[in-house]
């Protein structure tokens, strides 16, 4: 709609944004400044909006030492047991749901409908809910403190599941239908025309999985208890010590920083086909 | 090559929809069969059976001498070309044609070659590396068509292949296939609606109804001896005249007032007994006045080289098909018709008399 506005109703879009944007930055802002200053200026109580001069020695003690007092591990460790954890809770997630979407959708089987309900009802039971036995579960079978128990319980997907049975239930029939008549079996068919059909989905769902995996902090605080199978999320937390001790604050900030880096790197290198997955319509 | 034989085939769906009713026909080995009939009258259905996309309820299907009904769709040695194509939109058009040799394990070389005579056959040469999506609705059927041939399988089936073209395209790539099927002499079995398309593609054709096959038999013979009023008003365009008539003897039918002349040899009932006379629109011509029917005039199409002539005859609506310039210009005129040209039908049974 082509309209002539006054003035006012065109800034104040903007104004709305802009405000927005600002809401949202500042913070990310004063973690990245408050990593440039010694630890004293924080600790006593300022919180300056310019930049100080100690970034490189936070940066390095972030990532090398760690904080002197609190956690032993350093980010570097944090960061790669984060990157693992995420990565497998997204390509499982993936796989799995994939196959499942796969089966509903494809191949009748006794009880189809009933398999398909459990997966939509488990969608009402995230881990919050079910964490108490999950956890006896992880625990009887040995899980704890390891990657296994780490992601396991969180790849069952039924987000992802449903969202590639629409997908696939888009695929016209007569697809299917060539492919046989091409010679391709049930997994040939599956992994020759499905699988590419679904790119741009699975990379969309690959970048909101990853992050769902980074951010995770209940299960892994539970879960893991040795410090070199800490996760970032529950790392920062560890860091900031509220009894005697006086916490680190910028390197508190800068592994925050460093934190934020990965998922970041995932959405810009995944951008494109991320924003193709959510907007294609095209078959 | 191989004939397809049909034995009592039929189909009844989960439900209880019964698609295909006991039907039975050979299509012999290089001909190209035609199956038409209205929309849901089960011809798809019947293509799917002897494609193997669909299971057999009864009776048997036989490509050569191999009953089929337990073979899969990609060991029956057939190729189908899709309406809507069913091309791998993700394949080029190169390894849309290649993907069904290579799950053959065809050597590498011959796939090549294959792939390379068929797109120069098809003119689709300059698309190999393209996707289908890159392509035009003419361009992917062939591509289809393409897929087909490298094949080169016993039996090609159609279904409705033509139906997402415009009327243009779809005429220049009718004549292509039919080209196409004379060259390569493979049996086809081509599904459509179109009875234009059914009349000109086939040397078999099948006109099926409401899950039944009417009427079997090269075009013409059921373009000029229709043995169902049903077939008689399916074939030819525009539609078949009936007009409720009443036999007078066996040469004279009244109608409407008047009597026609029938021709000798067709069949007719007791003097007295109700027919339903069947006339093709381009079979009437304009009488003189006092020699023929009288029919009220409606309206006029014009559609270039003819006309028609909506009109009425008694109560019964009729249609005259004549040369543009010999319409008539009052609002009513009269007609005859030559005594081959009359269909009689029994009424109750729709039978041909
Ligand atoms: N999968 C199915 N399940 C149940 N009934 C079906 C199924 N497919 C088709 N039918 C029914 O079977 C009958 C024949 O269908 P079919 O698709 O063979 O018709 P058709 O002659 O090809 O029609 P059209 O010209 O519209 O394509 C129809 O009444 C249809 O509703
Ligand atoms: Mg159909």
């Amino acid at each position: 709609m082509v309209e002539r506005k006054g003035a006012l109703a065109r800034i104040l879009p903007h104004l709305v944004l802009l405000t927005g944007v600002a809401i949202v930055a500042f913070p990310v802002y004063l973690a990245l400044i408050g990593a440039t200053h010694e630890s004293s200026v924080i600790a006593n109580g300022q919180m300056p909006l310019t930049p100080g001069g100690a970034a490189l020695d936070s940066y390095y003690r972030a990532i090398v030492i760690g904080p002197s007092r609190t956690t032993r591990e350093p980010v570097g460790t944090m960061l790669l047991n984060s990157f693992t954890m995420a990565m497998l809770i997204a390509v499982g997630k993936i796989a799995i749901s994939l196959l499942s979407a796969f089966a509903v959708v494809y191949f009748r089987f006794p009880f189809r409908k009933a398999a398909f309900w459990m997966i939509f009802i488990t969608l009402m039971l995230p881990v919050e809910v079910r964490i108490y036995p999950t956890y006896k579960v992880a625990a009887d079978l040995g899980l704890l403190d390891t990657m296994a128990g780490l992601t396991l319980p969180l790849i069952a997907s039924a987000t992802a599941t449903l969202l590639f049975r629409q997908f696939f239930m888009t695929v016209p029939d007569e697809l299917v239908e060539a492919s046989k008549i091409d010679g391709a079996g049930p997994m040939k068919f599956f992994f020759d025309t499905l699988l590419p059909l679904s790119r741009t989905n699975m990379a969309a769902l690959f970048v909101i999985l990853f992050i769902y995996g980074w951010n995770q902090y209940l299960w892994p605080l539970l879960i893991t208890t040795r410090d070199d199978m800490q996760t970032i999320v529950i790392g920062i937390k560890k860091m900031i010590v509220t009894s005697d001790a006086i916490t680190e604050w910028q390197i508190v900030m800068a592994t925050a920083v460093l934190a934020m880096l990965p998922p970041v790197l995932i959405v810009i290198v995944m951008q494109k086909l991320f924003v193709r997955g959510l907007v294609e319509t095209e078959k | 090559m191989a004939s397809v034989t049909l034995s009592a085939v039929s189909k009844i769906y989960h439900g209880g929809v019964e698609a295909v009713r006991g039907v039975s026909f050979e299509v012999p080995d290089g001909s190209f069969c035609v199956l038409v009939g209205p929309s849901g009258c089960g011809k798809s259905t019947l293509l799917r059976m002897i494609a193997g996309l669909e299971t057999i309820t009864g009776g048997t299907v036989r490509i050569g001498e191999r009953v089929v009904n337990d073979i899969e769709p990609a060991d029956r040695d057939i190729a189908m070309v899709f309406q809507n194509y069913a091309l791998y939109p993700h394949m080029s058009v190169y390894d849309n044609m290649a993907y069904g040799l290579r799950n053959r394990g065809t050597p590498k070389a011959e796939i090549e070659a294959r792939v390379a005579e068929a797109a120069r056959i098809l003119a689709i040469e300059p698309f190999l590396d393209r996707r289908p999506r890159q392509l035009s609705g003419g361009q992917r059927q062939r591509v289809a068509m393409g897929r087909a041939i490298v094949r080169k399988p016993q039996v090609f089936l159609f279904d409705e292949p033509l139906s997402n073209l415009d009327a243009k395209l779809r005429v220049q790539m009718r004549v292509e296939i039919k080209r196409l099927q004379r060259s390569l002499g493979v049996t086809s079995v081509y599904v459509t609606h179109d009875q234009v398309e059914a009349m000109t593609l086939s040397d078999v054709l099948v006109v099926m109804n409401a899950g039944q096959v009417e009427q079997i038999g090269r075009p013409i013979d059921l373009y000029r001896k229709p043995a169902t009023r049903f077939v008689a008003g399916f074939l030819g365009s525009p539609a078949m005249n009936f007009l409720p008539g009443t036999v007078v003897d066996a040469r004279t039918v009244s109608i409407g007032g008047g009597t026609l002349r029938v021709a000798p040899g067709t069949g007719t009932a007791g003097p007295g007994t109700t027919v339903e006379v069947g006339i093709r629109p381009e079979d009437l011509r304009i009488a003189a006045p006092g020699e023929g029917l009288r029919v009220a005039v409606e309206f006029i199409e014009e559609l270039g080289a003819t006309q028609l002539v909506h009109g009425r005859l008694g109560d019964a609506p009729l249609t005259i098909q004549v040369a543009t310039g010999e319409a008539p210009s009052g609002d009513a005129f009269e007609i005859a018709a030559s005594p081959e040209a009359l269909h009689l039908f029994d009424p109750a049974t729709t039978a041909r008399l």
